[in-house]
């Protein structure tokens, strides 16, 4: 995506793709490190196109540009205009209730459970994917020999993101959820004064489970992101950082990890926003509850903002419901918005650093 | 792409007839002395009825709850009459099937509750819509699949248990919250209980499910239960699980579990069912139970040949050996008006889907027969529609 083409450790090649520094380039051109801004938009300052087939192509480039902003507009606007009836009609406090009653007339309903039930899950799948993902990018670029395994390690965990989320979300409340019980007996043997290690659910589908399988979804993008930096890591870094005596973890340490840095926390970023946003696999897994008070523990049930909507989705049977619903998932757009948007933010700024 | 999966279909249904087709001796019963007339024989005990096959086609859907029911049945007519095509779309669910019925998209449809005759949110009044649809004559809710819902339970050695409707609500609403509480054992004389939490599960979905069994707690207990009957559910204590499947899982997967499904997920994941006992002994789960729970409680409250049931669970626990927790679910037709091979095709088959052995047949499936005081009425109905 944002990745330029996988180049490997030869260097550049022909056309030199207006990304992060690559190789010698970086070097050579000491004054306009200062301010690399000048040397990524170069292109733009250029003449503008005089000719009519450039002309044409421009003009069809920039529409389907701000086609894209537009949509993502008119869905903001959409959500937000559904939204704003019911909220207005709403008697309990939006961000700080956690009741759930719009099947009457008087509407109260808040998203306070909805957004830790998001959040936590989402933040224990990162904390347990990220790590193994650098690690499983670092063994594909670094330590796996060029061959038969290095290409079925990237095979088979690119195949993790070909695996449709039902299939995750059966799998994880009949098969692997089940088995997580001692996990979750241990940990609440040993942690079980801690609030978030506190007594949760009967059953299974607890969003300790739900975010161990959310930590196996994110876990190809997460990889194939990192892989393909830490794969461009300029040779001669390396081999400066070989040169000069270090072992291949200092290589890594030295070379490899400061040049994919802000790749790797972008790639975590993006994992970050599919899996506040994922749906039918925590739907599937997670148990909801009905009481008003927010279980803190990571082995209580609930439900998030994207399974809360898919749930209930067959019996929007009027406006005013319907826009308690939209008022979460509008919401839930404004999370991954944001986490997307920072996840630009660093990137670009790890670029310029480089 | 919906017309690409039509055909689709289609193209297997007709596949499959075909391949019924061939082994066709071996279905249901059938007896041949009412073959010509084409109507249900004047015994009633036993209403056999042999599809006359009137070639056309009919489309139905909506209720889930009734698709294993429908499937079965259309299969098995099918098998009997290969030139004659009836699709019944389980996955659309209720509502969706009764709009597209009064959209024209389909010939009849299914649904866990009658059309409503007051206006939704929207303005729109379902009633009134399928009248339109129907050339301006009214829409028929017919009764003719019954569903027995099962108090479900996993607690390892404990093979029978008994429940009333007051117990039950507690433990729904988490005033009894372990297995060896005093009100369990006054109802299980004899069986050692365990210590164990009573770990309750529900849908998270709404369903027509729930409704029925927050109707049935809200009738039968309503100091406890006091919410009136809803689809999504009320109760506080436990945890919901996505769908019948879900909560079975659950279930399943938790010692000292309890909640409600539908009969054929509890048979299917080998789960307890309890008894319930109302006050004149433990009434087993039996397709016979409900039957006689269905005589007793699901009054007609429709008129001019509609046969809307309202279910009394008070009188229906109250009937000697009936097992009062069931749902009904309709087919809703027009009582006129669709053209002249559509309703032939529709008489013939809801005739079918009527008789007796049909009926039983579908005890298979997890549904319990319509008593043949009910099943005489709808049939009278579907006999009447022009």
């Amino acid at each position: 995506m944002f990745a330029p083409q996988p180049q490997g450790r030869r260097g550049p090649q022909g056309g030199d793709p207006p990304g992060p520094a690559v190789g010698p380039d970086a070097q050579v051109s000491p004054g306009v490190g200062l301010d690399p801004q000048t040397r990524i938009v170069a292109p733009t300052l250029m003449t503008p196109p005089r000719k009519g087939p450039d002309k044409a192509f421009s003009a069809t480039v920039t529409t389907a540009g701000w086609l894209v902003v537009a949509l993502i507009g008119a869905i903001g606007l959409f959500l937000l205009f559904s939204a704003l009836p019911s909220l207005r009609a709403n008697t309990a406090n939006f961000f700080l209730s956690n009741e759930w009653n719009v099947g009457n007339q008087t509407l109260s309903f808040g998203i306070a459970g909805l957004l830790w039930t998001t959040v936590l899950s989402s933040v224990i799948a990162m904390v347990v994917a990220v790590p193994v993902a650098l690690g499983l990018a670092l063994l594909i670029t670094q330590y796996a020999p060029p061959g038969r395994i290095r290409t079925w390690v990237s095979f088979v965990i690119d195949l993790l993101a070909a695996v449709p989320s039902v299939v995750y979300g059966l799998w994880g409340a009949r098969v692997f959820a089940p088995v997580l019980r001692p996990v979750q007996h241990f940990l609440q043997a040993i942690l079980g004064w801690f609030p978030l290690f506190g007594p949760g659910v009967a059953s299974p589908g607890t969003v300790f489970a739900a975010s161990l399988v959310l930590a196996v979804m994110i876990l190809p993008i997460i990889t194939a992101l990192t892989r393909d930096a830490f794969a461009q890591t300029p040779s001669d870094q390396i081999e400066a950082a070989t040169a000069l005596g270090g072992t291949q973890w200092e290589v890594i340490r030295l070379a490899v990890l400061p040049y994919g840095r802000s790749s790797a926390v972008a790639a975590a970023m993006l994992g970050l926003g599919r899996a506040l946003g994922e749906t039918i696999a925590v739907m599937l897994i997670l148990s909801s509850t009905n009481a008003i008070k927010i279980n803190w523990s990571i082995f209580a049930g609930g439900q998030t903002f994207a399974s809360k909507i898919a749930a209930n989705a067959g019996e929007f049977d009027s406006p005013i419901k319907t826009g308690a619903y939209i008022a979460a998932g509008l919401v839930l757009f404004m999370l991954t918005f944001a986490v997307n948007a920072a996840s630009r933010w660093i990137l670009a700024r790890g670029q310029v650093k480089s | 792409m919906s017309m690409n999966r039509k055909a689709t279909i289609a193209a297997l249904a007709a596949l499959t007839s075909i391949g019924l087709a061939a082994c066709s001796g071996t279905t249901v019963t059938s007896a041949p002395s009412n073959a010509a007339t084409g109507s249900p024989s004047s015994s009633g005990s036993a209403a056999v009825f042999t599809p006359t096959c009137p070639p056309g086609q009919l489309d139905g859907g909506g209720s889930s709850a009734q698709a294993l029911a429908m499937s079965t049945v259309v299969a098995q007519y099918q098998a009997k009459c290969a030139n004659t095509k009836v699709n019944y779309d389980g996955k659309q669910g209720s509502g969706t099937g009764i709009k597209n019925f009064y959209n024209s998209q389909l010939d009849w449809a299914g649904s866990d509750a009658a059309a409503s005759t007051k206006p939704s949110s929207d303005g729109t009044v379902e009633a009134d819509k399928i009248k339109a649809r129907c050339n301006n004559n009214p829409g028929w809710n017919l009764p003719a699949v019954v569903g027995p819902v099962a108090f479900a339970y996993k607690l390892s050695g404990v093979n029978n248990l008994a429940l009333s409707p007051q117990v039950i609500a507690d433990i729904f609403m988490g005033k009894i919250t372990t297995w060896n509480d005093p009100a369990i054992a006054q109802l299980n004389s004899g069986v050692t209980l365990p210590s164990t939490k009573i770990s309750v599960m529900y849908r998270t979905d709404s369903s027509g499910t729930s409704y029925n069994v927050s109707d049935f707690l809200n009738q039968t207990a309503p100091s406890t239960w006091t919410t009136p009957a809803d689809k999504s559910w009320k109760g506080t204590a436990g945890e919901g699980k996505q769908g019948s499947q879900g909560v079975a899982d659950g279930i399943k997967s938790t010692e000292g579990a309890f909640g409600y499904v539908e009969w054929k997920y509890a048979t299917d994941s080998n789960l307890g069912i309890a008894a319930i006992d109302s006050g004149s002994g433990p009434v087993k789960l039996t397709a016979d139970a409900v039957s006689k729970a269905v005589a007793a409680s699901g009054n007609v409250v429709g008129t001019n040949g509609d046969q809307s049931v309202k279910i009394d669970f008070k009188a229906g626990s109250a009937a000697a050996g009936a097992y009062p927790m069931y749902l009904v679910t309709y087919e809703i037709v027009c009582s006129a008006g669709l053209d002249t091979a559509k309703t032939a095709v529709e008489k013939d088959f809801l005739s079918y889907l009527l008789s007796t052995p049909v009926q039983k047949s579908l005890t298979d499936q997890g549904y319990a027969p319509l008593p043949d005081s009910l099943r005489t009425k709808v049939q009278s109905s579907v006999d009447a529609i022009k």
